[in-house]
């Protein structure tokens, strides 16, 4: 059977997620009870005391680079392929394979300059402009 | 026990599945989404689609599903009353979804499928790897200018903003 | 109990296809409808990889769930954006609540 290759990843997965319940289990039936009153209930105890809400709304320009992080992970269903047969390739379509990807990578690449270059990348540059434009708007 | 595995596999995906599908918790839809992907990486596996199944687990898994979560996290609002919808989607929607399995399930039963007696290739990624640089080189290139569209377009709208971040969280 | 076989795999995606269609019809909130989006893209790709198993001898079935994959990360970016650019102007993402073309 083809499937005993994937065995040894599958018995990875299964110890990982055995000996990670193994430790929370066995803690669980070990530590002392604890009655989550007063300040046994924060969350950081003899610490600082929490303020507000833990279900805080994150600020939206954290999605932006896990956008462009996405397009770029992308990238990897094709360069991956693309590297692994490069070489027995190479003979049959010479440098014809290594301009496609240069082509692949240069038109995402154009994509990166263009938010680089509308500043989406930098993260304190674009609150200082706010943040002056704000004054102008005030003056 | 190749068996055992491919039931252990459809049965976390299905019912996951089906936790995304009725969870009231939009961030428990969300985690339980994960587990969906992920069995159907294993599925992959076990279909001898070695590239496919990682690349599951590292686009899907880690670029959609963060993506979707993080936006789950931005959008989330404590408290709302909704407005309730003047009828009940769930029935009709759920006759229509049981029709559909139905007819699908009917067809998958009852057509012959020609199964070839082929075992599963053993290596995929230098097959695939040959296919896209020659036969499929146009949605090759192709999908570098759907991506830099993506990317662009999803740039512009999130960038376009009339109230500054601070405003907004006060009003 | 019969040998898993291709007819077990199609199954299996026509379950993530109905369950994602149901999602899809009846889920309010924009996040959660794209998640049912998603079940029904990973319907189809089970369905491509059994087929290019059993069926073909060639391995275009994979190249295919490939690309299905690419486009979907590419369709969640853009479709998240719009979400987040709807929660902006309306403050909501439930989608009975924007029904107006304009503020």
């Amino acid at each position: 059977m083809l499937h005993e290759h994937y065995a040894v990843v599958l018995l990875f997965i299964l110890f990982g997620i055995f000996f990670a319940n193994l430790a929370l289990g066995a803690a669980k039936i070990f530590r002392p009870r604890s009655n989550r009153v007063g300040d046994k209930g924060v969350s950081f105890e003899c610490g600082e005391l929490p303020v507000g809400s833990a279900w805080v709304r994150f600020n939206i320009r954290f999605y932006l680079i896990a956008l462009f992080f996405i397009i770029f992970d992308v990238e990897v269903i094709f360069i991956y392929p693309w590297a692994a047969v490069f070489k027995s390739l190479y003979p049959a379509l010479g440098s014809l394979m290594f301009i496609e990807m240069m082509v692949f990578i240069a038109i995402l690449v154009l994509g990166l300059v263009y938010i680089w270059a509308k500043g989406d990348l930098d993260w304190v540059k674009t609150l200082s402009k706010r943040d002056g434009n704000k004054e102008v708007s005030g003056a | 026990m190749g068996d055992m595995v491919f039931y252990l596999f459809a049965l976390m995906t299905v019912l996951s599945g089906f936790f995304v599908v009725f969870s009231k918790n939009i961030v428990h839809a969300g985690f339980s989404l994960m587990f969906t992907l992920f069995g159907v990486a294993g599925l992959f596996a076990m279909l001898g689609a070695d590239f496919l199944a990682i690349t599951q687990t590292m686009v899907y898994i880690g670029g959609v599903l963060v993506l979707v979560l993080f936006v789950v996290m931005m959008t989330r609002i404590p408290a709302q009353n909704l407005p309730k919808s003047s009828f009940n989607r769930k029935i009709p929607a759920g006759i229509f979804s049981v029709l559909i399995f139905a007819i699908v399930f009917k067809v998958i039963g009852g057509t012959e499928w020609n199964v070839l007696p082929v075992d599963a290739p053993e290596a995929t990624i230098s097959m695939i790897g040959q296919k896209l640089l020659t036969e499929f080189i146009f949605p090759f290139e192709y999908a570098s200018i759907v991506l830099l569209l993506a990317m662009i377009g999803a740039a512009i709208l999130i960038r376009e903003r009339k109230i500054d971040d601070d405003e907004e969280v006060q009003s | 109990m019969m040998e898993v076989g291709l007819t077990h795999y199609l199954t299996v995606g026509a379950i993530l296809f109905t369950l994602g269609i149901f999602a899809v019809m009846t889920r309010r909130n924009t996040v959660a409808l794209l998640m049912g989006v998603e079940l029904i893209l990973n319907g189809a790709n089970v369905n491509f990889v059994a087929f290019s198993r059993f069926v073909e001898t060639s391995i275009d079935g994979h190249i295919m769930a490939a690309f299905v994959i690419v486009l979907a990360a590419a369709e969640a970016a853009v479709a998240l954006a719009i979400v987040l650019a709807m929660f902006r102007n309306f403050g909501t993402v439930h989608v009975d609540s924007v029904d107006s073309l304009k503020q």
